[in-house]
Formats: structure tokens, sequence, C-alpha cells
């Protein structure tokens, strides 16, 4: 414990920056490197053990059974679940937000009420916002200056007639972190379901399932070093058994009849067709990478890098940092906006300095509307960043001044 | 790259555009945005005998997407409508050089409002992207 993150030695374990040598990859709340021992899992499958999971009664699927199996319990250990029963495989944490809002929007009725932040990603709005048609109630909790979620206004908009509250455990936009154990405390006592969308957290911090007590986690593989087209959906056990399917097919049926069907064990009864199976391992890779670093770790070589993002940029006339000014309060996400530039400007000559930033509304449109901007820069970090990088991005938005005033 | 987008000529149409600000009594206006960026252009124009006798833009968006508008103002000013409706993408883009695919739609949104608002007036539908 306690280990310091050597930035310059995690690099050598990620081959893109051998190839890429002045890349400094500064968009990792989109997406992150993969580390070589992700992309040799997912080659290794492919290579040694490809076959269907579940039903091959030869060598190579039940290895590949085994592995698939195997890559459920150790991410409901990563998360401090009770095992993997809880642990449902879906393509990204999109499609396990819209498990939760499809399945438990079947048993809502007109009145209902869902609370959500100001702070939600579009994944966690869009899907919420459809059950509007059966006359479900959306309502929003909005966040102050510092990016500090309103505790006050939660606390008077839950009431007994919501069903269910849906948030965003940290900010992609203000690396807010929310108080997530309070809020599913709040939700329980008014009887919702608390569904927490741990996207941005779950790669960058320590997250207990069981000390949070949520109902439902969702968070993606490919933030978090691992695959793309691999997402996690948890949810408590006695959730999942009550909860109706979301897709039907193969694999999640226990038996078929002509006109009728019953279902699989969990977490199999939520996990139609044939899975991606090469994904999972090399989300099973992923986690073993960051459990050799250490989850703390990552979230203290982060802050660091992050308390000096926020004091370098300061100090750059005419640009406004959103959130909170106090590393210890977020994630390694830091948006702002350079007064006259516009984003796209901005980011599209960073990239002429070999830095990646993300520009535009960050899929974050009704938390921009509140900031009262169209658009923002935004720069996220991870394991692999280092301050240097932090000074050439702030160099680089000099000199993008320069050229664009 | 895309720094090649950012040429003199194209920063001086950002930096000081024309044909820029609000049009009264204009026989149409026109208004769309680039959800992608949030950019967003809205063009008015007085029309006298077939002509685009006057022409304005106005909005906020990006160096490229501001000086593409700033540009087609005064291509357009003075064409007749027809004419204005035959304006191809490849004589809005070549204004740029190298352009990304992304960065194409910022270049393209003035276009697109042109033809909308010129499709309007004409009681036509508006072109294809």
């Amino acid at each position: 414990m306690g280990a310091k993150i050597n930035a310059a030695k995690v690099r050598k374990d990620f081959p893109i920056f051998s190839r890429e040598r002045k890349l400094a990859y500064l968009d990792n709340a989109a997406t992150t490197q993969k580390p070589k021992c992700v992309i040799d899992a997912e080659k290794n499958f492919y290579e040694s053990t490809n076959a269907n999971v579940h039903r091959g009664l030869y060598r190579i699927s039940e290895r590949a059974t085994e592995m698939y199996e195997g890559a459920h319990g150790k991410t409901a250990s990563f998360i401090g679940a009770r095992g993997m029963q809880e642990i449902v495989f879906t393509r990204n944490a999109t499609e396990s937000l819209n498990v939760v809002a499809g399945s438990i929007g079947k048993g809502l009725k007109s009145g209902d009420e869902v609370v959500l932040t100001l702070m939600e990603h579009h994944s966690n709005i869009v899907p919420w916002q459809q059950l509007q048609r059966k006359g479900v109630k959306l309502r929003y909790v909005g966040f102050g200056k510092d990016g500090k979620l309103d505790y006050g206004e939660l606390g008077e908009i839950v009431s007994k007639k919501t069903k269910v509250v849906s948030f965003v455990h940290a900010s992609n936009v203000m690396g807010s972190i929310n108080d997530a154990k309070e809020i599913c405390k709040i939700a329980h006592e008014n009887g919702a379901i608390a569904v927490v969308d741990g996207a941005q957290s779950v790669p960058h911090m320590k997250v207990d399932v069981q000390k949070m007590d949520c109902d439902f986690l969702a968070f993606s593989s490919h933030k978090m070093l691992g695959p793309m087209g691999i997402g996690v959906l948890y949810g408590k056990e006695e959730m999942l058994l009550e909860m109706e399917p979301f897709l039907y097919g193969g694999d999640m049926i226990k038996s078929v009849g002509k006109f009728e069907a019953s279902w699989n064990a969990l977490p199999w009864k939520f996990e139609a067709g044939t899975p991606n199976v090469a994904g999972a391992i090399g989300l099973a890779a992923a986690i073993s990478y960051l459990e050799g670093i250490g989850i703390e770790n990552v979230r203290r070589h982060e802050r660091e890098i992050t308390k000096y993002a926020l004091q370098k940029l300061s100090e750059i006339h005419g640009l406004s940092i959103y959130g909170s000014k106090n590393a210890q309060d977020r994630l390694g996400v830091v948006s702002f906006n350079v007064d006259g530039l516009h984003p796209h400007d901005v980011a599209a000559l960073l990239d002429e300095e070999g830095i990646a930033i993300r520009a535009g509304h960050a899929c974050a449109q009704p938390l921009l509307a509140q900031l009262g901007v169209n658009a923002v820069c935004r720069a996220s970090f991870y394991v692999y960043n280092t301050k240097e990088e932090v000074d050439r991005l702030c160099r680089a938005i000099e000199k993008t001044k320069h050229i664009l005033a | 790259m895309d720094r090649q987008a950012y040429v003199e000529e194209v920063m001086d149409h950002y930096k000081n555009p024309r044909n820029k600000g609000k049009l009264e009594h204009a026989d149409f206006c026109a208004h769309d945005t680039n959800p992608l960026c949030g950019d967003e252009i809205s063009i008015c124009a007085k029309v006298k005998a077939g002509k685009l006798q006057e022409i304005k833009f106005d909005g906020h968006g990006c160096a490229i997407c501001i000086a593409s508008s700033s540009m087609l103002m005064e291509k357009a000013a003075g064409k007749k409508l027809t004419a204005a409706l035959k304006i191809k993408r490849e004589d809005v883009l070549s204004n740029f050089g190298e352009i990304s695919p992304v960065r194409t739609k910022c270049a393209l949104l003035s276009l697109k409002v042109l033809k909308l608002g010129i499709c309007g007036f004409l009681g036509k539908n508006a072109p294809p992207e």
C-alpha cells in the first residue's frame, strides 16, 4: 500500500505509447489506452481457447466457459459484490443503464417518479425519458457552483412517489464525486431503488457495492484499461431475481416450449445470445492489472496530477475551470473554457502538439446548460499521465490563445 | 492535419467576419445547429428580382464554422437564388485545405442553413446533405 506510481514505467506496458511517442493522451474519461496484457488476453483467447460458452462438451469450450465465468467472479470481487450471480455483462455502461431502466420501467406506472441529477451523462437520462410515455415523471436535483450536488434539494425531491433514484457517482465533466452511500440511503428510506452510474468512478477509486448499498451499478470496461464492447451491470441478487429479462433468446433460458419459456439462473438470465467472451477475459486482465497497481494508488496518483493541473490551468489568463478547485473533491477530470475561444478550435490546435483532449458537450447537455455553456474542453487523467504532460497542455493552450486571439 | 485548416485567410474571416449581424425586414431567415459541438448559425436575406440582394449570418461557433459562414456570405451575395442553390460542398471545403471529417460538419453548417432558407422561400424541399 501507498506505493507511488511510476508513470514512466507504467507507460512501457502500453504499446500505443511506443508507437505514438509524442502523444499526451488526456481523454481518459472517454476511453483509456490498453496495456499489453489486456490485448494479449483477448488475442490468446482467440488463438488458443476460442469456442462458445455454456454449450460445448469438449475441452476448449469448457475452458472458455471457465474463463468467462471466472471473469464474472473477478469483477464481482473487484467491486465487493456477493458473487458472480450479481454480475451481468453487457456491451457498455449505457446498455447496463438501459437494462435497468427498461426492466424496472415495466413495473412503473403513471404518477411514479424517477429522480436524476443535473450531472448525468446522456446514458442515464435518455433511457429514463422513455418512461415518460407511460406517465412516469422525471425530476432533477441540481448542483452548486463548486460542482457539489445539492443534497438539500435531493432531500426535498425524493419522496414516497419516488420509485428510482439514478445518479452518477462521479461527473464526467466536473469530476465531482457524489456521496453515493448517502444518496442510496435517502432513496431506500423512501422505498426507492438506487441506481449508480459508475462509469467514471469504478476505474479510478475504490468502489464497494455493499458498503455503498446501491441496488444497481453500471460501468464500462473500456474506461478502465479493458477492451471496448464489454460493460458491467451489478445488481443485488434479490433485485435481479425479481426483474424481468431485458433481451430474450439463447443462453438466457432454462427451457423453451412452443408458447412459453422459463429463465436461466443468474446472471445468465440477463445475457441473451453469445456473449463477448474475449472482451470479458480482457476485462478480467485489466482488473488484474489495476489490482497490481492498487486502486488506492491509482486514486492518489490522479489526485496529485489533478491538483497540479488545477493549479497550473488556473494560472492561465482567461481560463475558467468548472466545478471544485479542490482535487480532494473530484476525480481526474478537469473541464475548462478559454475566454473567446471555441473548444473545438482549442482541441484541434492542441492536437497539433500531440495532445488529445475532448471538446464538446461531453454527452452531458443538461449539465452544460446549467453551467451556461454549449461546449467545454476536457482533460482527464489516468495511471500513465504525468505532470510534464500537464505542463505541455498549459504551454499548448497559451500557444492556441496566441494563434486564435 | 487540422492545422492546415487554420490558414491565414480563414483566420482573417474568423477574426473579422463579413456580413455578420441581424438583418431587418428579411424575406427569409433560416437556422440550424450542429448538435455535436453546439454551433448555431442563422442566415437572413432580402430577395429582389430572384437575387440575394442582401444577406447576413449570425450565431456562434468555432473558427471553421464562423469563417466558412463569412466566406459563404461573400460568395452568395448578389447571386440568383437558383445559382446559390448550386453552391457545392467542395466550393466551401476548398477554402480549408485539409479538413477532418468531424470538422467538415462545422464548415458546412452555413451552406446547409443557406439552402434551407432558399428552399423554404421557394417552397421547395431542401436538398439532401
